[in-house]
């Protein structure tokens, strides 16, 4: 009863000072539509880096010469690394294949500029082996992938990753032209669909086979890295710990490679969006903090001008619960009417984000539901001290107050 | 009906204990119209707000219809005015951004009234006071006269034992007063208690009862023939 009429008076005194309500409610819709918003996008970016991650395959081992910064790229893992991994151990590695070890892939190249025509672009050139469509997924979109013969004949062929396609030939059809890659020309053979790994383009990349980069590129018999596929995902540990007994015996110690798994490689997108997320987290705690303080404000500023009313509500026989609930109803309708508002901004903003961009956004109830109460318990906490100071006013001074 | 005794209302000021009222006695039967007079400083004020329960004295008993209210917390206090208490202020104390027929709702909100039976009551009582028209008007689309007597709807609508009014036509003018005046002796008439305060002559003349206040005490309390 009393309550319901605490609510209507409340809403009343907020649907006469429109601007005021607003602006006051501003505080709160900013810092909970940024939340919303962020977290949309920060999770969205962690989902599709880590589904992009695992379509890679379960199973891949990657190997790396040196102590490796731990960015995920994993083909470009090797750079900066002083020593390479050479022929002597893919070979070793490459010859256990059988119960635990099913497909080894050696990745060696650099970067280099590209040309067709008049038409330039600098990429990573990769070489291979045939087999690294397979362990990679990855698939041709016209004309075909290394074949092992060509691998063995050194030949001059070269596959093209989808965005340096699109670089050079803008759309023509790229089959059987010659390109140019360093000083060397070489036959495209194939191109590649467009595929990422996290934050890095695969097809940002051409695949040459592995003996002709050697020569003609690299100069060396260095290998960057060498993919390894566990025959299942079971195996992997397995895999991993025989690859490791090969290289420490023929390395000497186990300081000179790393080996690093998908599972790993996942877990360290995660920590990094997880840190993100507390940091985001944080901001949203700083901003509804300051949101509830500019409520207070406007509720003590409310209490003063109203100290009249107040008396005048006193006596005629409101007691201290129906002025406080009163005002408690007022602060808590303001933050949680600026919560909700903050929502619908946020799911906005963070479509419009998904629309305009090539982002992927998700937004998390969870985030949804934590803001929205937040904001509310913020109108609770803050709308307290204004509202006791209102109920314990005496009726005469209240009354007698100008 | 009511009966101080005994009453002292004291301020600290400093080292200084300022006597509001001192040892006043007194008492009021049912319809009775009081009017209490005196120059400013002499406590009628304080006697108001103690009769009004909006304040408590200092020592001495307040017994009101029936009940001590001498020693109540605030939440009692505002239970008693809700119940027992009707106002009329010379500045209206009306709540600017109600209509009319919500200002007079508004002690029935406190007493817990339903919604239907609020709206009937207080139609009810702005068709006493000659308001019928002007119900859903806020006060500041009202003259004065007709504030003061939405005031008088609002103080009547939970049927006080006691209408207590300070100035009551201080700011009107002369023939709205008159009115007013009018008003008030019909009320007095059909059974009201009614106590005013005022400064003057020609108002505490019409009441039936004038008591004088110096320096928180009572030095005059005389009945009145009424010319009127």
């Amino acid at each position: 009863m009393i309550f319901l009429e605490s609510c209507k008076m409340a809403l009343a005194s907020l649907l006469s000072n429109k601007l005021r309500s607003l602006l006051t409610m501003l505080g709160i819709i900013i810092g909970v539509s940024s939340v919303v918003t962020m977290i949309s996008v920060g999770q969205g970016a962690q989902k599709s880096v880590t589904s992009q991650i695992g379509s890679l395959g379960s199973n891949v081992l990657y190997v790396n010469s040196g102590r490796v910064a731990a960015m995920p790229g994993a083909s470009q893992g090797a750079r900066g690394a002083t020593q390479l991994l050479t022929m002597a151990e893919y070979e070793l590695i490459r010859q256990a294949k059988g119960d635990l070890i099913q497909d080894v892939v050696p990745e060696a190249g650099t970067q280099s500029t590209v040309q067709f025509g008049k038409t330039t672009t600098t990429t990573t050139v990769t070489g291979t082996t045939a087999d690294y469509a397979r362990v990679r997924n990855f698939k041709a979109t016209s004309g075909r992938f290394l074949k092992e013969q060509e691998v063995t004949n050194r030949e001059n062929v070269a596959v093209l990753g989808s965005t340096v396609a699109d670089d050079l030939f803008a759309g023509a059809n790229p089959l059987g032209q010659k390109i140019r890659v360093g000083r060397e020309a070489f036959t495209v053979i194939g191109v590649m669909e467009a595929k990422k790994s996290g934050p890095q383009d695969l097809g940002d990349q051409i695949f040459i086979p592995l003996t002709t980069a050697q020569k003609r590129l690299t100069g060396s018999n260095g290998i960057k890295q060498i993919i390894v596929t566990a025959v299942s995902a079971e195996k992997m540990d397995s895999a991993q710990g025989q690859i490791e007994k090969i290289l420490t015996r023929k390395l000497g110690s186990a300081e000179k490679f790393t080996i690093r798994n998908q599972q790993d490689i996942i877990e360290t997108v995660q920590s990094t969006t997880e840190t993100l997320t507390l940091l985001l987290a944080g901001i949203t705690g700083i901003s509804l903090l300051v949101g509830g303080i500019g409520i207070m404000n406007i509720m003590l500023v409310s209490v003063t001008e109203r100290t009249r009313e107040i008396g005048i509500r006193k006596a005629l026989g409101a007691k201290q619960k129906h002025i406080l609930f009163q005002f408690l109803v007022e602060s808590t309708t303001l933050s949680s009417l600026g919560g909700l508002i903050g929502v619908l901004v946020g799911i906005g903003a963070s479509s419009l984000i998904a629309s305009l961009g090539q982002w992927t956004t998700s937004i998390s109830p969870a985030s949804v539901l934590i803001s929205f109460g937040f904001s509310s318990l913020v109108g609770v906490f803050f709308g307290i001290y204004p509202a006791k100071r209102a109920a314990s006013l005496h009726p005469i001074d209240a009354l007698r107050y100008e | 009906m009511i009966t101080l005794q005994g009453i002292y209302k004291t301020y600290q000021m400093g080292a200084e204990t300022v006597y509001a009222l001192r040892d006043v006695d007194l008492q009021i039967g049912e319809n009775e119209f009081i009017a209490i007079i005196g120059p400013s400083g002499s406590g009628k004020t304080t006697m108001m707000n103690i009769l009004g329960c909006l304040d408590t004295p200092t020592t001495g008993c307040y017994e009101l219809a029936g009940e001590e209210v001498s020693q109540l917390d605030d939440d009692q206090l505002a239970d008693v005015r809700n119940r027992h208490i009707g106002f009329i202020y010379q500045s209206f104390n009306l709540l600017p951004k109600l209509t009319a027929l919500q200002n007079v709702e508004l002690p029935m909100i406190y007493a817990g009234a339903p919604a239907v039976e609020r709206r009937q009551r207080a139609e009810q009582a702005l068709i006493n006071v000659g308001l019928k028209e002007r119900m859903h008007h806020l006060p500041t689309e009202m003259s004065g006269g007709q504030r003061q007597r939405v005031a008088i709807a609002r103080a009547l609508v939970n049927n006080p034992v006691i209408l207590l009014a300070d100035e009551p036509t201080g700011n009107l003018d002369t023939k709205t007063g008159e009115e007013i005046m009018a008003l008030f002796h019909r009320l007095h008439r059909e059974g009201k208690t009614i106590v005013l305060v005022t400064h003057e002559p020609e108002i505490s003349r019409q009441a039936r009862r004038i008591i004088t206040f110096r320096d928180g005490q009572i030095v005059a309390d005389q009945m009145n023939e009424v010319t009127s």
